[in-house]
């Protein structure tokens, strides 16, 4: 079985500092991470593999320096590690992201595409989802287990708000998952002796061919016309009640914002 | 001279650390407290490849430098000293003799079960008469025919009753002094091998330190590590292996504890400041950051020079003599800093500065040190 998993070396959010004279974050010294939701899914494949033997191909689009991540991923257990990289897909909203992971990825063989759910930087979870669009996949989101697999299907649980979903796939197809699907492993130090003499070929637009208007900036729909942090408002209404009374206030409250159900 | 670390040993490292931070530190008060060998934590070491690092892929292990394997001890160092020693001595003393003096039938029998982490080793020198002056051994081996029958006691073995593969010493010929001494491979399940006493010690505390009895234990001469009579010479290169690891042990320590002191004196507020702000704490991290990174710089060349296959016999024991006073340093001191929370349990001080003091006395006390880096300036 031919597995591809998607990830994003994303800033590490939990270390991010504020400018607070600007409002806008401080990346400058700021550590990179694989993103979470796509170190669970390639957790999830590995596990696949370990089952019943799978190839794992990594897949990324981004920067020079995302090739820190992929050796990283060798070192996990990754049979194949690929840099989807070139100046011309700079800038690049969901969109002309997905046009360019999906132009590269119909030139793969594969039986499943795992994708995070979503990324910690930009939290869109559009990535995943358009690209199976663009390759006419079926496509289940939002998945915390792999109930079963092998070529033909797939079935996994997908998670509700508050409820979940088994469903079944044809495969191949499409899955992003949740970061609760699998706890990521540690690398193997055997395997980080071998993880910088491996291969990590390099895709550019030389290789996709892809149009100016398709890709980077200039594919991309998306306008950012302003950035700026929310207000919070703390006006709060003080009641005097009794114990009694104000329990049930307190429960009024909570089911009229359905922070909780009937 | 280049003091960086390759992406190699870097990607390691953060491995190591990461490793040590979710998996050891959360269990080093508790095994400290039961006196309790932390097998859960070995098992996971050897998931990832931490019980062979400096081995060769070929038997078992996981084909890293001596560097990487001694910056691994450092990291599980700088939340557990136990966790660190369990690691060093069975690389160092056990591991790496069978790797340098092994015949290849001993390396595949022993070695690769032993690098994969699925046997633990120990080293067993010491006798109740044969500590510092370890030629004074009195456990004996007699030659019988394709065998040898071998009577005596060893004590304070580190690993001892939870190891599965023993490198001993023992005199084959009483009238030949050091050249009498005879290194030999046991595995545990021999008849006339017990474990006997288990120490109860000052710190480090969830090691397990051991008497091992050999009582008319009979083992066939292919057991014998090195040439008979060489044993000497196999204990004392292993021993100048093993003071690396245990310099690392004892440079881990030193930096846990003033971490430990850095963030608690940023948090902890006397006078309306925080103690971080008063300058007698900032002189005294100062100080004991500049000692810790001296004794890292020298435990690291140590290593180095083992990895390049130059000698360095004197630089670990400069290494060890350093770091191990460094040690006792950074916990007296930061504990100092802490006042009377970092004396109780409810921070990892008090067991730190306990787990110190070991290693300025095993795997040759700072005496010998000295005595090894002096004569090596006298001859």
């Amino acid at each position: 079985m031919n597995i591809i998993v998607l990830l994003k070396q994303v800033p590490d959010t939990t270390e991010m500092k504020v400018d607070k004279e600007k409002g806008t974050l401080i990346r400058a010294g700021v550590p990179t991470i694989t993103n979470p939701d796509d170190l669970a899914g390639f957790e999830a494949a590995l596990r696949i593999k370990d089952a019943q033997g799978a190839k794992i191909t990594c897949v990324t689009m981004g920067p020079p320096q995302a090739e820190n991540m992929l050796r990283e991923l060798y070192a996990m257990g990754a049979d194949e590690c690929v840099l989807i990289s070139d100046g011309k897909f700079g800038g690049a909203d969901t969109w002309a992201t997905s046009n360019t992971l999906g132009a590269y990825l119909a030139t793969l063989d594969y039986d499943l595409i795992i994708a995070g759910r979503q990324a910690i930087d930009g939290d869109t979870a559009q990535v995943g989802p358009q690209v199976a669009e663009k390759l006419s996949l079926p496509q289940i989101t939002y998945v915390e287990e792999i109930r079963s697999i092998n070529k033909e299907k797939i079935q996994v649980k997908k998670a509700l708000e508050n409820r979940y979903e088994i469903i079944e796939a044809k495969m191949p197809c499409l899955i992003t998952t949740l970061g609760s699907i699998a706890k990521p492993r540690y690398m193997h130090v055997r395997e980080i002796q071998k993880a910088f003499d491996k291969e990590i070929p390099v895709i550019t637009n030389e290789h996709l061919k892809l149009l100016p208007e398709d890709i980077g900036l200039k594919g991309s729909p998306t306008k950012v016309k302003r950035t700026f942090t929310k207000e919070v408002h703390k006006n709060s209404d003080v009641l005097t009640l009794d114990p009694r009374a104000a329990a049930k206030k307190i429960l009024d409250v909570l089911l009229d914002n359905q922070y909780i159900g009937k | 001279m280049d003091f960086g670390l390759s992406k190699k040993q870097a990607l390691s490292q953060k491995l190591f650390k990461d490793f040590a931070l979710n998996e050891v530190k959360p269990l080093a008060q508790e095994i400290d407290e039961e006196e309790r060998f932390p097998v859960e934590t070995v098992e996971k070491m050897a998931h990832i490849g931490l019980m062979g690092i400096p081995i060769p892929e070929a038997y078992g292990g996981s084909g890293g430098d001596n560097l990487t394997y001694i910056m691994a001890v450092e990291e599980l160092s700088n939340y557990c000293g136990t966790t660190g020693v369990i690691l060093s001595a069975h690389t160092s003393l056990a591991c790496a003799p069978i790797l340098a003096f092994g015949t290849e039938a001993q390396k595949q029998k022993y070695l690769i079960p032993l690098a994969k982490g699925e046997k633990l080793g120990a080293f067993g020198l010491t006798e109740a008469n044969a500590g510092t002056d370890a030629a004074m051994q009195q456990t004996t081996a007699v030659k019988e025919g394709a065998t040898y029958r071998i009577n005596g006691t060893k004590i304070f073995i580190t690993n001892g009753g939870y190891a599965d593969t023993f490198i001993i010493f023992a005199m084959t010929d009483k009238e030949k002094g050091t050249r009498g001494i005879s290194a030999f491979i046991v595995d545990k399940e021999t008849p006339g091998f017990s474990i006997g006493k288990t120490e109860h010690k000052l710190g480090i505390k969830g090691s397990s330190t051991t008497e091992l009895i050999f009582k008319d234990m009979i083992l066939p001469e292919e057991n014998l590590l090195g040439q008979e009579g060489k044993g000497f010479k196999v204990a004392m290169t292993t021993l100048d292996g093993g003071r690396i690891g245990i310099a690392a042990q004892a440079l881990g320590i030193a930096q846990g504890a003033l971490n430990e002191a850095i963030q608690y004196t940023k948090e902890r507020k006397q006078f309306s400041r925080p103690l971080s702000s008063f300058q007698n704490t900032q002189f005294q991290m100062a100080e004991l950051q500049t000692k810790i990174d001296a004794a890292r710089l020298l435990t690291y060349r140590a290593a180095v020079l083992k990895d390049q296959g130059k000698p360095y016999s004197t630089e670990a024991a400069m290494a060890k003599l350093y770091a191990s006073d460094v040690s006792m340093d950074s916990t007296r001191i930061s504990l100092q800093l802490m006042g009377g929370y970092g004396y109780t349990r409810e921070y990892p001080l008090e067991r730190m500065f306990r787990d110190a003091k070991i290693t300025e006395i095993y795997e040759g006390t700072s005496e010998v040190q000295k005595m090894v880096i002096a004569a090596s300036l006298l001859k």
